[in-house]
C-alpha cells in the first residue's frame, strides 16, 4: 500500500519549514524512527523520523524547498511484508482520486467577509493561526498574519511598489532593479542568499522588539576577582559531574534573586488587555550562538536549582543547540534572558530585549584593569582587579530607571562577593 | 444611434443579458467602467426571467395554491372547483415578466449601461462583430461571456415552436394543457414543469434514464418527493431510455428501452428536459484564446478568467451548478476583478432549491460528493415533527458535518417551504458554524422552523433543522 508522508503540524503557529537535508533516497528501505528529513522552521532545526517501516517511493521535495504543513513530502510503500499474512481484515479499498489541493480536506472555517479580506491581503487561510471560538479564523487573525508577513518579508512589498511604478514607462524597461536597491554588482561581485528560516525569524523578533519597546540601557562594571577565584576553585569538581561552571551560571542565580526582589522585570506587557502580566516562575533564557544562528534555550525554575545543577543543565542545553538536537519546547517559556558576549571576547555592548520579556542582562569579558581601592584607613591604592562590564536593558514602559539601578546593583553585589551570592540564595 | 457600419469602443463588453450578464454589468458600471451589454433579446433578464426560473416559479406558485386548496378540504375548508383560465394565466405571466424586465432596464439606464440588441461574434483580438444590431461592431478592452445554456436536444431532433415535442421554453409558454404529457428527464426542470402540468390537469408520465430522480441531490432527500410523485403523476418510468420520437397528428409516439426491452408509449405532448448545453458554438471563439473543457463549457479560473487574458466567462456557459444566483455572483466577481480588485469566486454553500411539492433544498457539501471525494464526514438526520400544519410524509433535514469538530459542511432538506430555510443553512456553512451553534439558535414556535420532540417528552429544541440533543 502506498502512503503519503505530509509535513506534520509543528505546533506553535509554525506552518512552514525549509528542507535542509534528505538523508534517504527513492527506493531505499527504511525503518520506523529512522531520520528521513531534516527541516528547519523559523524556530528550530528538526530531524523528522519516519512514522513507517517500508520503502521510500517518490521524494517530492528538494533541499532548499519551503514546505507548508500538510504538503506531501514523500511517499512510502508500506506493509510489503504483510502480503504473506492472511488478508482477512483488510479494509475494502476506497476509490482513489487524484490528489488535489483541497482533496479530502474540510475548508478552513472563516466567514465570507474574513475570506474576502484574506484574499485582498494575500493571506493563505491555511497558514493563519485561528483564535476564534472553535478554531474559526477571524478578521483580526488575518490582519495579524498580514502584519507579521509584512515584517518578515519586506522585500516582496517593495517589489510590488516597484512593479506598479514600472507601469508608467518613465524609462526604457532596461532590467529594472526588482528590490529598489542599487545594483551592487556594478561595483564588484555579489552573492544573494535567501532570507528566511532562522535568519528571518530573528529579524522578525528583533524588529518586533525594537519597534515596540522603548529600550533603556544601564551600564556598569563588576569586580569579579573574588568570583573568578571561587570559579577556578570549583571548576574541576563541577566538570567531574558533567557541568561547566561559567559566569553565566552565577549570573543566572543572581538574576533569579533580583527578579524575586523586583518582579516587574519578570513580566510581559499586554497592551490589548491593558495589563502587566507578572510571572510567578523564573525561567531564564541563555542567548546561544550556533552555526545555524542565534537560539535562546530556556532553563526552567532557576530559583529552585543549585549552582551545580544549573552548570550541568546549561551546558547540556548549549550543546544540544549547537548540535541541532533540541526540541522546540526548550526554546519556549522564558521570562528573562542573559546574553554573555564575554566568551567571544566582547566587552561593552548593548542588547535588544527578547520580546515579549521586559529586560535582558548582558555580560562582557572580564579583563584585568587598574582599580582604585580605598582602604579602611582612607588611603587610596591602585590594584589590578578582574573587571567585567555588565549591561541591563529594560522596557521603560513597564519599569523605571531607579528600579533598574536597584536591580542591577543587586546583581552586581551578588557577583562581586561569592558570599553575598550564597546568602541571597538562602 | 446611426444604422450601418458604425463601430463603438468600450472598456467592458458583456455578451448575454441574463443574471450573469446584468450582475456583471451593474457591478462594473458601479465601479466606474464604461459598459456595453449585448443580448439577442430586446430586454434584460435572459432565459431565467423570460423562459426559465421566473415563469416556472410563478406558475408553481399558482399550482401550489391549487394544491393547498384541495388539501384544505380535508381540514374542513371547501372551495368551489377552481376554473383554470389559461389565457388569463399567460397574461399574468407576461405581466410579471414584463414588470421585472422593465425594472432591470431602468437599473441599467440609471447606471449608464448601454444595452444593445443583437448577436455578438468575436472577430479578432478585442473586437466583436454584431449581427442584427444597430451597429456593426464593438472594440473592447475586456469582455465577459454570459451567454448561458440551452436545453439539450436529442441527436437529430430540432425544437420547433409548433412541435408537440417541447423544450422547457415551449412548455412554459402554456400553449395547451394537453390531456397527457410525457416528461423525458428526471432533473429539476422536468420535475417542476411536470408538477405544473399535473396540477393543471394533465396526466403526466415521467421517463428517466437513471434509476433515480435528481441525480445531483442525495438519494435520501429525493425519497419523499418520489413517493409523492408516484401519487401525483400517472407513471414514473425509471431506468428507461427514450430512443426515438415520431410525431403524429394526434400526438407523439415514443420508443424506449427498459430492462433491455424496447417498447412504445404515446402522449399528446412530450417535454424533453435531459440537461442543458452551453451556448458557445456561435460566439466565434476560434478568434480568441478561450478554451473549452471536455463537456464544451468554457474553462475558467477562480477569478472567472478564461484562457484568453481579455475575456472572462460567468454563469451556465462556464459550467458547474447552473443556477441564476451563482451566475450573478460570478458576474460581480468578474466585474470586480476587471476593475482591479483582489477577489475570487469563493462560495462554500450555493443553495439549490427544487420547487416541487415537497420541496428539496441543499447547500454546501452533499453526502454523494463527500463520499466521491473522500472527505471525512458524519451525517445526522432530523425528521420534522408534525406541527399541526400540512407536512409531506417523511420530511427531514440532514446535516453533513466534519466529525473532527462538528463543523457543518453541508445541509439538505426535504419538506414544505425549504426555500425559506435554506438561506439559514447557507449562512451557517459560510460562517463556519458548528452543529451545536445551530442547535442553540432559538427558532420561533409554532413555525415549521421548529418542532419540539414531544415523543421523548424532552425540552430539547429539536426543530427541523436542529441536531436533537445537542442543545
Amino acid at each position: 500500500m502506498s502512503t503519503s508522508f505530509r509535513l506534520p503540524d509543528l505546533g506553535e503557529g509554525v506552518h512552514e519549514a525549509e528542507i535542509l537535508a534528505i538523508p534517504v533516497a527513492s527506493g531505499q528501505a527504511i525503518e520506523e524512527g529512522q531520520v528521513i528529513l531534516e527541516i528547519e522552521t523559523d524556530k528550530a532545526a528538526v530531524e523528522i523520523p519516519s512514522p513507517f517501516t517500508g520503502v521510500v517511493g517518490d521524494i517530492l521535495v528538494k533541499v532548499g524547498d519551503m514546505a507548508i504543513v500538510g504538503d506531501v513530502l514523500m511517499t512510502f510503500e508500506t506493509g510489503v511484508e504483510k502480503t504473506t499474512a492472511p488478508q482477512v481484515d483488510t479494509p475494502p479499498q476506497v476509490e482513489k482520486m487524484p490528489p488535489s489541493k483541497e482533496y479530502g480536506q474540510s475548508p478552513v472555517p472563516a466567514s465570507p467577509s474574513t475570506r474576502r479580506l484574506a484574499r485582498e491581503l494575500g493571506v493563505d487561510l491555511r497558514a493563519v493561526t485561528a483564535t476564534g471560538s472553535g478554531g474559526i479564523v477571524t478578521k483580526d487573525d488575518i490582519e495579524a498574519h498580514a502584519r507579521q508577513k509584512e515584517q518578515s518579508d519586506p522585500l516582496p512589498k517593495i517589489v510590488a511598489v516597484a512593479v506598479a511604478a514600472a507601469v508608467v514607462p518613465a524609462r526604457p524597461p532596461a532590467a529594472p532593479s526588482p528590490t529598489g536597491l542599487p545594483d551592487f554588482s556594478k561595483w564588484g561581485p555579489v552573492k544573494r542568499r535567501p532570507f528566511r528560516s532562522i535568519r528571518r525569524a530573528t529579524a522578525t523578533q528583533m524588529t518586533a522588539s525594537w519597534a515596540q519597546i522603548p529600550h533603556v540601557h544601564c551600564q556598569d562594571n563588576i569586580d569579579i576577582t573574588g568570583l573568578e577565584a571561587f570559579r577556578q576553585k570549583h571548576k574541576a569538581e563541577i566538570a567531574a559531574v558533567g557541568g561547566r561552571l561559567t559566569m553565566t551560571v552565577f549570573a543566572m542565580k543572581a538574576v533569579a534573586t533580583a527578579l524575586k526582589a523586583y518582579p516587574s522585570f519578570n513580566a510581559s506587557l499586554d497592551l490589548a488587555a491593558q495589563e502587566i502580566i507578572v510571572k510567578n516562575y523564573f525561567h531564564i533564557g541563555i542567548a546561544t550562538d550556533s552555526e545555524n544562528g542565534l537560539f535562546v534555550p530556556v532553563i526552567r525554575d532557576v530559583d529552585r536549582k543549585s549552582i551545580k545543577e544549573l552548570a550541568i543543565e546549561v551546558d547540556g542545553a548549549i550543546t544540544r543547540v549547537r548540535t541541532g538536537k533540541f526540541s522546540r519546547e526548550e526554546l519556549q517559556g522564558g521570562t528573562f534572558t542573559i546574553t554573555n558576549a564575554g566568551a567571544l571576547g566582547g566587552h561593552h555592548f548593548s542588547a535588544i530585549i527578547n520580546y515579549p520579556e521586559v529586560a535582558i542582562l548582558g555580560l562582557g569579558q572580564g579583563r584585568m584593569q587598574p582599580v582604585v581601592i580605598t582602604g579602611t584607613d582612607g588611603k587610596h591604592q591602585i590594584v589590578p582587579r578582574l573587571i567585567m562590564p555588565i549591561v541591563l536593558c529594560f522596557d521603560h514602559r513597564v519599569v523605571d530607571g531607579a528600579d533598574a539601578i536597584r536591580f542591577l546593583h543587586l546583581v552586581i553585589n551578588a557577583l562581586e562577593d561569592p558570599d553575598e551570592l550564597l546568602i541571597t540564595m538562602i | 444611434m446611426v444604422m450601418g457600419d458604425m463601430e463603438m469602443n468600450t472598456d467592458l463588453l458583456i455578451i448575454g443579458g441574463g443574471p450573469g450578464g446584468y450582475g456583471a454589468a451593474f457591478r462594473a458600471a458601479d465601479l466606474g467602467l464604461d459598459v456595453i451589454l449585448v443580448d439577442h433579446r430586446p430586454r434584460l433578464g435572459g432565459l431565467c426571467l423570460h423562459a426559465g426560473c421566473i415563469p416556472s416559479k410563478t406558475l408553481l406558485h399558482l399550482t401550489q395554491l391549487l394544491d393547498s386548496t384541495r388539501r384544505a378540504e380535508r381540514m374542513g375548508l371547501r372551495f368551489a372547483e377552481p376554473k383554470i383560465d389559461l389565457v388569463a394565466m399567460r397574461y399574468w405571466l407576461r405581466q410579471v415578466i414584463s414588470s421585472m424586465a422593465g425594472k432591470l432596464m431602468s437599473l441599467a439606464k440609471r447606471r449608464g449601461v448601454l444595452v444593445i440588441q443583437g448577436r455578438a461574434h468575436f472577430s479578432g483580438a478585442g473586437t466583436v462583430r454584431l449581427e442584427g444590431a444597430e451597429i456593426s461592431g464593438i472594440k473592447f478592452k475586456q469582455a465577459i461571456i454570459a451567454t448561458g445554456s440551452s436545453p439539450r436536444p436529442l441527436p437529430g431532433l430540432v425544437f420547433s415552436p409548433d412541435s408537440r415535442i417541447m423544450d422547457s421554453t415551449a412548455a412554459l409558454a402554456l400553449t395547451e394543457i394537453s390531456k397527457t404529457l410525457l416528461v423525458v428527464g428526471g432533473g429539476y426542470i422536468g420535475l417542476e414543469i411536470g408538477s405544473i402540468y399535473a396540477a393543471l390537469g394533465s396526466r403526466v408520465a415521467l421517463m428517466e434514464m437513471k434509476n433515480r430522480l435528481l441525480a445531483k441531490a442525495d438519494a435520501d432527500l429525493v425519497g419523499p418527493l418520489q413517493t409523492r410523485l408516484v401519487e401525483h403523476f400517472a407513471a414514473l418510468h425509471l431506468g428507461a431510455r427514450a430512443e426515438g420520437f415520431t410525431e403524429t397528428a394526434a400526438g407523439v409516439v415514443v420508443r424506449y428501452t427498459q430492462n433491455g426491452k424496447t417498447a412504445e408509449m404515446e402522449a399528446d405532448r412530450v417535454l424533453l428536459a435531459i440537461g442543458r448545453i452551453p451556448n458557445c458554438d456561435d460566439l466565434g471563439l476560434e478568434h480568441t484564446g478561450v478554451t473549452l473543457d471536455s463537456q464544451g463549457f468554457i474553462k475558467i479560473d477562480e477569478q472567472q478568467r478564461t484562457s484568453d487574458a481579455r475575456i472572462f466567462a460567468v454563469g451556465d456557459v462556464a459550467g458547474g451548478i447552473m443556477l441564476a444566483h451563482k451566475a450573478t455572483r460570478q458576474g460581480r466577481v468578474a466585474a470586480e476583478v476587471i476593475s482591479g480588485r483582489k477577489i475570487g469566486f469563493d462560495v462554500r454553500a450555493i443553495p439549490a432549491v427544487v420547487y416541487t411539492e415537497p420541496q428539496i433544498a441543499w447547500c454546501g457539501l452533499t453526502e454523494v460528493a463527500a463520499r466521491r471525494e473522500g472527505i471525512a464526514h458524519a451525517v445526522q438526520r432530523f425528521p420534522w415533527q408534525d406541527s399541526g400544519r400540512t407536512q409531506a410524509l417523511g420530511s427531514f433535514t440532514k446535516l453533513i458535518t466534519n466529525p473532527a469538530d462538528g463543523r457543518i459542511l453541508g445541509i439538505g432538506m426535504v419538506g414544505g417551504n425549504t426555500e425559506g430555510f435554506i438561506g439559514e443553512a447557507a449562512l451557517a456553512i459560510e460562517m463556519g458554524a458548528l452543529a451545536e451553534d445551530l442547535a442553540l439558535v432559538l427558532h420561533p414556535f409554532p413555525t415549521l422552523a421548529e418542532t419540539e420532540d414531544e415523543a421523548e417528552g424532552s425540552n430539547d429544541n429539536a426543530g427541523h433543522i436542529l441536531p436533537k440533543g445537542d442543545a
